[in-house]
């Protein structure tokens, strides 16, 4: 009887740990920045071959990163107005770094020599970056394609001010009424505050 | 597409055993291909969906084909919808495509799979209004699935194998 009993508590302990491993993995996975907090730099490969870390951009204010893929319907419907942000805000100082989150095992679309392909394809004028080994995104939270983290550059580093969706219209960039992104990037140029800091939006979960 | 179809779906669609607590989403339009139909809509007229108390519960899966970890779970969706009577539990799978991928990838999608849970497609590009409306929680990411019962109402932003989806189930039921 008494093994018995010793047999249950030792079940219920590792039945606990169990669960309890299961909540510290998920919420590693989800929390990510917050904002005012510093995020992190990286030194990440570039459809050139070349490694791009933000360090390397002396001159500018901040940044634009916008984890995004190939696969996603949504990051494809974004992909022109991905583009019309580096234009607009690269000689305003806050060019636009994109990372493919995705591991190319997961999705075979999103290897590196595919998204070469659709770089070329698509004419990207910004960095397109592979997470390889899938360690950058978890660090900012990054949940889903596109999501979009502006960052300003400090004396602290590069602190987060915005997080979340391009616009408000996945569809249709003439329909969108709130520009999230070009508005923080503007905000942040006057050194005014962030109208809106955090916006949520459907996308394509990401796969490590 | 004549409204005549638009609302006999509706009414078919949504309307309780008993006829007690007859709710009517009104659809912005209908997709209808191969002898699939897809009502469509936004936000606003989806939203009595999540909040119907006539003491069925209802499994609600977000999801799109376009995303790999939804098309994988939904066989189970489609199983806990043939193992349980309709008059205790619906499955309604809100697919999240692209409008303009609804003729190309949804309903050929439907046709292979054949898939026998009721379909709707949300079509509301305003997604930072409506998100946290489903779940104060809900990243935005997919697959989401609400399981509910009246006021009883669980969240959940991840994916289920078969016996952690009938489990979650059997909580509400």
């Amino acid at each position: 009887m008494k093994t018995l009993k010793i047999l249950v508590a030792v079940a219920f302990v590792i039945a606990v740990s169990a669960f309890a491993l299961n909540k510290v993995s998920v919420n590693k996975i989800i929390k990510g920045y917050s904002i005012g907090d510093v995020a992190t730099d990286f030194k990440l490969k570039n459809i050139d071959e070349s490694y791009v870390s933000l360090a390397d951009y002396k001159e500018a204010k901040g940044f634009i990163i916008i984890f995004t893929c190939n696969h996603c319907p949504y990051s494809v419907a974004y992909e022109d107005r991905i583009i019309e942000l580096n234009t607009k805000f690269k000689p305003l100082g806050y060019p636009v770094i994109a990372i493919n989150p995705n591991n190319p095992k997961s999705y075979p679309e999103d290897s590196f020599d595919n998204m070469k392909i659709r770089a070329k394809e698509k004419g990207f004028t910004f960095p397109y970056l592979l997470d390889d080994g899938q360690s950058i995104y978890p660090q900012y939270g990054a949940t889903k394609t596109p999501h979009v983290y502006v960052v300003e550059k400090t004396i602290k580093g590069n602190v987060v001010k915005y997080i979340g969706a391009i616009d408000n219209n996945y569809k249709d960039a003439n329909a969108a009424t709130k520009k999230y992104v070009e508005e923080a990037v503007y905000a942040l140029l006057k050194g005014e505050k962030v109208p809106v800091q955090i916006t949520k939006a459907i996308g394509c979960s990401v796969k490590a | 597409m004549s409204r005549w179809i638009i609302y006999s779906f509706l009414i078919i669609a949504f309307a309780s055993c008993k006829g007690e607590q007859t709710v009517a989403l009104d659809a912005t339009n209908v997709f209808e291909s191969k002898g699939v139909e897809i009502p469509v809509y936004d936000f606003e007229s989806f939203k009595p969906l999540l909040t119907i108390g006539d003491g069925k519960t209802r499994v609600i899966n977000f999801w799109a084909t376009w995303c790999k970890p939804c098309v994988v779970e939904l066989p189970y969706f489609e199983l806990i919808n043939s193992k349980y009577p309709e008059d205790k539990v619906e499955v309604i799978l809100v697919s999240l495509d692209l409008p303009n991928q609804v003729e190309s990838k949804l309903i050929p999608f439907i046709k292979k799979q054949k898939i026998q849970s009721k379909v709707v497609l949300l079509d509301d590009p305003d997604a930072n209004n409506w998100i946290p409306k489903v779940n104060k929680n809900w990243s935005g990411s997919i697959p989401a699935t609400i399981i509910y019962k009246n006021g009883t109402v669980n969240f959940y932003e991840r994916s289920f194998t078969y016996n952690e989806l009938e489990k979650e189930l059997k909580k509400v039921l």
